[in-house]
């Protein structure tokens, strides 16, 4: 089922947690609500579940207007973030309760439960109490209880928040694929932008209750449409410049950026991902930054090298291949230079981070 | 072994200050002897004086007497009642104060303390000067054919006035601690708000809200000061356990009165026995993961509630669960 948001508001007293959103999701899509605390996605969330109502606008799911359908009656499946099982229900029970609210007879009970149980791969555990399970075996019975009823919507609310880190890895990849197999629509909300980008066929991305940018995650992570988002979407280093003619002056270096041809200068801020740095030991041609290493961290995927720009007075943060790293062998108090081979330019009068 | 031996003496490395050996006993000796003065002695002394003029009298004195008989009777009546209606009133109150924001909610709060800091006199007197027959709403009750004072609703309205924090006091905690998530869950489970409360929020509070009622029906037994406003003392007719025991004492039936006053103590020691249990059951509903609920029975669902209700409570309790 699809999901129409048309223009809502929430306000709390002086705060506006939601600030006139659109929003469409297609049948079947996976979409994570990625923010800051604040941003207001667990207030759409809860608004599209009919747990908060909308000051304004409407929520349609496949075409009909829910605004004013009580949220018993809207077959949702709603996971919360503290997975709010029945602590004095067994497992069984709890996934039962949908149905035995519904009068479902008990041998298809008993029948959909064990379904669920084996999906869910917590067999052998429907005697257990909530309190007898570890977090994330309460998070997946807090899933097959709102599976249980054959929801049209499954919504999420931090669904891996509470859990460890390596649990958390296992979940992401297996609500994926949960999500391949069942294509009911979800809407999960998150503030982790590697989980959302891990598991979300699209992502949203919000601010002070609005829709910073929405796209895939692909889309969104290569042509961020605010600073904000750029800054939020992991590790980013921050130049302030000057814009001019197609170019880009920052201290001793000029890049090149044709999107700006007014000959009129103007302020900006350059913002280069780790990975989109290189170090060399020769400078470029008017495009390297003389930088000193402070730090060599080679343990991980990539080696993550900390270097200070003293005509700068910044700190940056460059991300070698393990290759590059093998070839460069860096070593702290060096002298090289930075080069930045992608950059994105945002005007300061157009954003304010 | 030895250092950790030598840490765990008491008073050693436990971070509090050690009195010396002679502080404490004197301490301790001081307790407790208040404690056998004040609490011990006069509780014996109530059983030692009932059963004074031996066992047939302490029975006939209970039994025989219709006017006893009466006042256990009418004191059966009242506080059950006082009771079922504290128990409503406590979970509105404390669903209202816990589940929503509302202008006024902390004046309710406050509110909710009244009639703990109120005299019972002065309440039962409040009572009067509205329902009696000269009072404000005395007159065109009397008019309809209802009488408050002097009569079975105006104990009931008393006892139910002093009372009245009880369940609402222990209740508001516990759903604080547990919060609205599950009876969200509930909701969005196809849940109304009946089968809500009946299966989620019911189970949830039901130690708490048994330890309140017993509470609350053992201040209702117990409550002298407003009843007795409230009553116009007639033998026989408003007469509670309390007012018998004191009308009996005035009749110089020390025994008798001794007697009836066994009766309530009685029941006060079997309240703190079963307060004692549910207070043990309420603080672990209170944590956050209960790791000892394994020993529990598995809810049936269809089956009632009321029938896991420890038997030792009163009817007044049994009730309370069943509505």
């Amino acid at each position: 089922m699809s999901i129409r948001i048309a223009h809502v508001t929430r306000r709390f007293g002086a705060f506006t947690a939601l600030d006139d959103v659109s929003l469409f999701v297609p049948s079947g899509q996976l979409l994570a609500l990625l923010g800051p605390s604040g941003s207001g996605k667990t207030t759409l969330l809860r608004i599209i579940a009919g747990l908060e109502t909308p000051d304004a606008g409407a929520v349609h799911v496949a075409d009909l207007d829910v605004t004013n359908v009580a949220p018993r009656e809207r077959e949702v499946g709603f996971v919360f973030q503290h997975y709010a099982l029945f602590r004095h229900m067994t497992v069984f029970e709890n996934i039962a309760f949908g149905m035995r609210i519904r009068k479902t007879p008990s041998a298809e009970v008993e029948k959909r439960v064990r379904e669920l149980l084996h999906l869910v791969r917590l067999e052998g555990l429907e005697r257990r109490y909530p309190s007898q399970l570890s977090g994330g075996q309460r998070q997946r019975v807090a899933l097959a209880r709102a599976l249980a009823v054959r929801p049209r919507l499954l919504l999420l609310d931090e669904p891996f928040g509470a859990l460890d880190a390596k649990v958390r890895q296992e979940l992401r990849q297996w609500l994926r694929h949960l999500h391949d197999e069942m294509h009911v629509t979800t809407v999960f909300v998150t503030h982790d932008q590697e989980e959302a980008f891990e598991v979300a066929d699209h992502v949203v991305v919000m601010r002070g209750g609005r829709i910073e940018q929405s796209g895939s995650p692909q889309d969104v992570f290569d042509n961020p449409a605010t600073p904000f988002v750029m800054d939020f979407l992991g590790q980013v280093n921050v130049f302030h410049g000057r814009l001019e003619a197609g170019q880009m002056h920052l201290g001793g270096i000029a890049l090149d950026y044709p999107e700006y041809t007014h000959t009129e200068s103007r302020n900006a801020t350059a913002y280069v991902r780790p990975h989109e740095l290189a170090l060399e030991r020769a400078p470029s041609q008017g495009t390297s930054l003389p930088v000193r290493v402070l730090h060599v961290n080679p343990a991980g995927a990539v080696t993550r090298v900390r270097v200070i720009s003293e005509p700068f007075g910044v700190q940056l943060n460059v991300d070698l291949r393990p290759d590059d790293y093998s070839e460069l062998r860096v070593q702290p108090g060096e002298q090289l230079f930075a080069t930045p081979r992608r950059v994105r330019v945002f005007m300061q009068d157009d954003y304010v981070i | 072994m030895k250092p950790d031996a030598a840490r765990r003496r008491p008073g050693v490395g436990s971070g509090r200050p050690t009195e010396p050996a002679w502080g404490r006993r004197l301490l301790i000796s001081l307790a407790l002897s208040v404690l056998i003065v004040l609490v011990v002695i006069p509780v014996a002394s109530v059983f030692g004086y009932a059963f004074s003029k031996g066992w047939d009298h302490y029975w006939n004195t209970l039994l025989r007497d219709p006017d006893t008989r009466h006042a256990m009777w009418l004191t059966l009546v009242v506080a059950p009642t006082s009771v079922l209606l504290n128990v409503v009133f406590g979970i509105a109150a404390a669903w209202a104060l816990t589940r929503f924001e509302f202008r006024g909610r902390t004046l309710l709060t406050t509110f909710l303390d009244l009639p703990f800091a109120v005299s019972p006199v002065v309440a039962g007197l409040m009572f009067v000067l509205l329902f009696g027959a000269t009072g404000v709403f005395g007159p065109q009750l009397q008019s309809w054919g209802v009488t408050i004072i002097f009569s079975t609703p105006g104990l009931i309205l008393a006892t139910t006035f002093v009372t009245l924090p009880f369940v609402a006091r222990e209740l508001i905690p516990v759903m604080q601690a547990i919060g609205p998530e599950e009876e969200l869950a509930a909701i969005t489970l196809g849940a109304n708000g009946w089968q809500m409360f009946r299966r989620i929020t019911l189970p949830n509070i039901k130690w708490g809200l048994l330890y309140g009622v017993i509470l609350c029906n053992a201040r209702a037994m117990g409550e002298y000061g407003a009843v007795y406003v409230v009553s116009g003392h007639i033998s026989g007719q408003t007469d509670t356990l309390p007012l018998r025991v004191e009308k009996l004492l005035q009749e110089f039936d020390t025994a008798g009165s001794f007697a009836v006053a066994s009766v309530l103590t009685f029941l006060a020691l079997v309240t703190l026995i079963v307060k004692s249990f549910l207070e043990a059951r309420t603080a672990r509903d209170l944590e956050e993961a209960p790791a000892d609920d394994a020993g529990l029975p598995p809810d049936d669902i269809e089956a009632p509630a009321a029938s896991s209700e420890p038997a030792s409570t009163s009817a007044a309790a049994i009730t309370a669960a069943g509505i």
